[in-house]
């Protein structure tokens, strides 16, 4: 009786732990600091949207997540384990590269810039880490992809290089090629600041939807509506810091903080 | 009013209107006909010159042109120059991927590679090779500082081809790991990152991300590295390394032709730089994958273009 109490316990505590966890984290660049002990929680299949001027270390936070760079102090947990550290004591030693690879490769990443691999058709891109480095057949992985290509509208365009695509395509390739990998969390840092303005919306559907189907997100944004419409929750960032966070319709529509609403009147 | 005139509107014609059928033509270069003109007269003179003067021997370039003992240098070339090309990349690929490694150790090991082998002319390194032995009359394997191990005399381990090999692999590996370490360096960073972000491993994103795009950077410096090899191993004739030109000097010595003998090594060697060309653009064909724009263009097409002296601009070039 005892064992499955306690294993319905862990089961409950696994499925209350948090997919992101960020705790009292430092991060400097030479002598500037530009992330000042910041907190935040993200929740399994919450969406979280990060707003804040130019500079604010959005880009950089989000970097951190998946320990593209290194933090000074503090830890990150991805689902429960450290990021890019090992625990020993009170001191957090850094992973081999293999091992952080294989951290990498449960957190998802959409950049302002796509960055598709050129030499790679839509759908060359998009297999290309399941089948190397998940170790999928690729015949497997070529009918998921397929199936994602679908899901993003591109059904009829896996033979197009990222050269052959628009900048909305392209950011839906990239989108796909991230869930390709089944990741815990989707990191989105500006995705659609590179793109004209007409193409904005499709890229914004296919997110929407993934919201919609419970993918954990953090997203970086400057489309004020996407996370007021979208967003569980927003994080006001300034100077480093987190000025502001709460419900989308509270810090958005309501903000607390001074400096919050003059970000807020100056985007919208 | 007066401002108009001094922007240039002052000749303003009547606008166009939309029942006229206006056509453009492009501007024409007649100073690049002339020139066209000039150069292919002075070049018609030079080869009836060299075609009627008795000196050149054309019937000693023709026997010698296709004689077993040329054939055999023209092989010997040929064999060095791919042996040497494919030790060179591949330590220019190891050297290349040592400089941009995290290791201190390996980055300065790969610079000194660099500086050395850079440094020093071909000449001297394929000598110093050849005469290995002065310095180390027996070389072998065994274990530092004891005298434990194998060897043998180094004349016989290190023929003249093997030191023909030496001298010009790690001459053109030092040059390969820069035009190398230029292909990866031309590549985004934002490439590596997206693939690191996925999950690959610094040895797989160099394999599958990185080297495939830095390819078109890296192929046509490579090409001419090829071809520059083709000539500079004719070095190796100075220690009797029985490439074309140590065969072409040995058949001189005897018959003293040596301007028709050179015709025929000049000939022999243009004939394997057009063929490495010739490669080289089906090579960077396929390394251009994903460039709609840049490949649509054939071989053919580009010849013509390039060999029509009066090619005139269209407006897409
Ligand atoms: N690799 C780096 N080296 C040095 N400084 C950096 C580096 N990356 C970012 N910074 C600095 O860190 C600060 C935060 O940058 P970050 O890109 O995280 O801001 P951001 O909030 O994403 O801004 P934006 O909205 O313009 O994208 C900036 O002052 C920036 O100059
Ligand atoms: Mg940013």
């Amino acid at each position: 009786m005892t064992t499955s109490t306690s294993s319905r316990e862990r089961v409950a505590e696994g499925a209350d732990r948090p997919a992101v966890e960020i705790v009292n984290v430092r991060k400097s660049f030479g002598d500037v600091e530009v992330i000042k002990g910041l907190s935040l929680r993200v929740a399994r299949g919450e969406v979280l949207c990060i707003i804040g001027p130019s500079g604010s270390g959005k880009s950089s936070l989000l970097r951190c997540v998946n320990h593209l760079e290194k933090i000074d102090f503090g830890a990150i947990l991805l689902d429960g384990s450290y990021v890019g550290y090992r625990r020993v004591g009170e001191t957090l030693h850094e992973m081999r590269l293999s091992a952080i690879a294989a951290q990498r490769a449960q957190v998802g990443m959409v950049f302002q810039r796509f960055h598709l691999f050129p030499h790679m058709t839509a759908l060359e891109n998009i297999i290309e880490a399941p089948v190397g480095v998940r170790k999928e057949s690729k015949a497997e992985a070529t009918a998921r992809a397929r199936a994602l290509l679908d899901r993003v509208g591109l059904a009829d365009r896996e033979g197009a290089y990222p050269g052959q695509l628009s900048g909305g395509q392209q950011q839906r390739v990239a989108i796909a090629r991230a869930l390709a990998m089944q990741p815990k969390v989707l990191l989105f840092d500006e995705p659609t600041s590179a793109l004209d303005p007409e193409l904005v919306g499709e890229v914004l559907t296919v997110m929407r939807s993934l919201a919609e189907e419970g993918q954990t997100m953090i997203v970086v944004t400057h489309e004020i509506g996407f996370a007021r419409e979208v967003a569980d929750r927003v994080v006001f960032m300034d100077d480093g810091q987190v000025v502001e966070e709460g419900l989308a319709s509270e810090v958005l529509e309501s903000p607390r903080e001074q400096r919050t609403r003059e970000f807020l009147g100056k985007v919208l | 009013m007066t401002l108009n005139v001094a922007s240039g509107q002052g000749d303003a014609v009547a606008a166009p209107q939309e029942s006229e059928n206006l056509r453009t033509v492009p501007l024409r270069h007649y100073p690049q006909h002339v020139a066209a003109l000039i150069v292919l007269v002075v070049l018609a003179w030079l080869v009836s010159e060299l075609a009627t003067n008795p000196n050149m021997q054309w019937s000693q370039v023709v026997h010698f042109l296709t004689s077993p003992i040329i054939l055999q240098g023209v092989l010997t070339t040929i064999q060095l120059t791919v042996m040497c090309m494919i030790l060179g990349t591949f330590l220019g690929l190891v050297f290349a991927v040592m400089r941009m490694s995290d290791n201190r150790f390996l980055r300065t090991v790969s610079w000194y590679y660099v500086w050395f082998f850079r440094g020093t002319p071909v000449l001297v390194q394929l000598i110093f090779w050849y005469n290995l032995s002065l310095l180390f009359p027996r070389i072998g394997i065994g274990i530092p500082f004891t005298d434990i191990g194998v060897g043998a005399p180094t004349n016989s381990v290190v023929s003249p081809l093997l030191a023909s090999i030496l001298g010009l692999g790690l001459n053109v590996g030092a040059y390969m790991a820069e035009i190398v370490r230029g292909g990866i360096l031309a590549i985004d960073r934002g490439q590596s990152e997206a693939a690191a972000a996925l999950g690959m491993t610094r040895k797989r994103i160099m394999r599958r991300i990185v080297l495939p795009q830095a390819m078109r950077v890296i192929l046509p410096p490579t090409g001419n590295q090829f071809i520059d090899l083709l000539k500079a191993s004719s070095m190796v004739a100075f220690i009797a390394g029985g490439d074309l030109l140590t065969r072409t000097q040995q058949v001189y010595a005897m018959n003293f032709q040596v301007v028709p003998l050179l015709v025929v090594a000049s000939i022999w060697y243009l004939v394997l730089t057009s063929i490495a060309t010739f490669g080289q653009y089906f090579i960077e064909r396929h390394y251009g994958r994903g460039e709609a724009t840049r490949q649509a263009r054939t071989l053919g097409a580009q010849l013509r273009r390039n060999l029509k002296p009066w090619r005139i601009s269209k407006g897409n070039r």
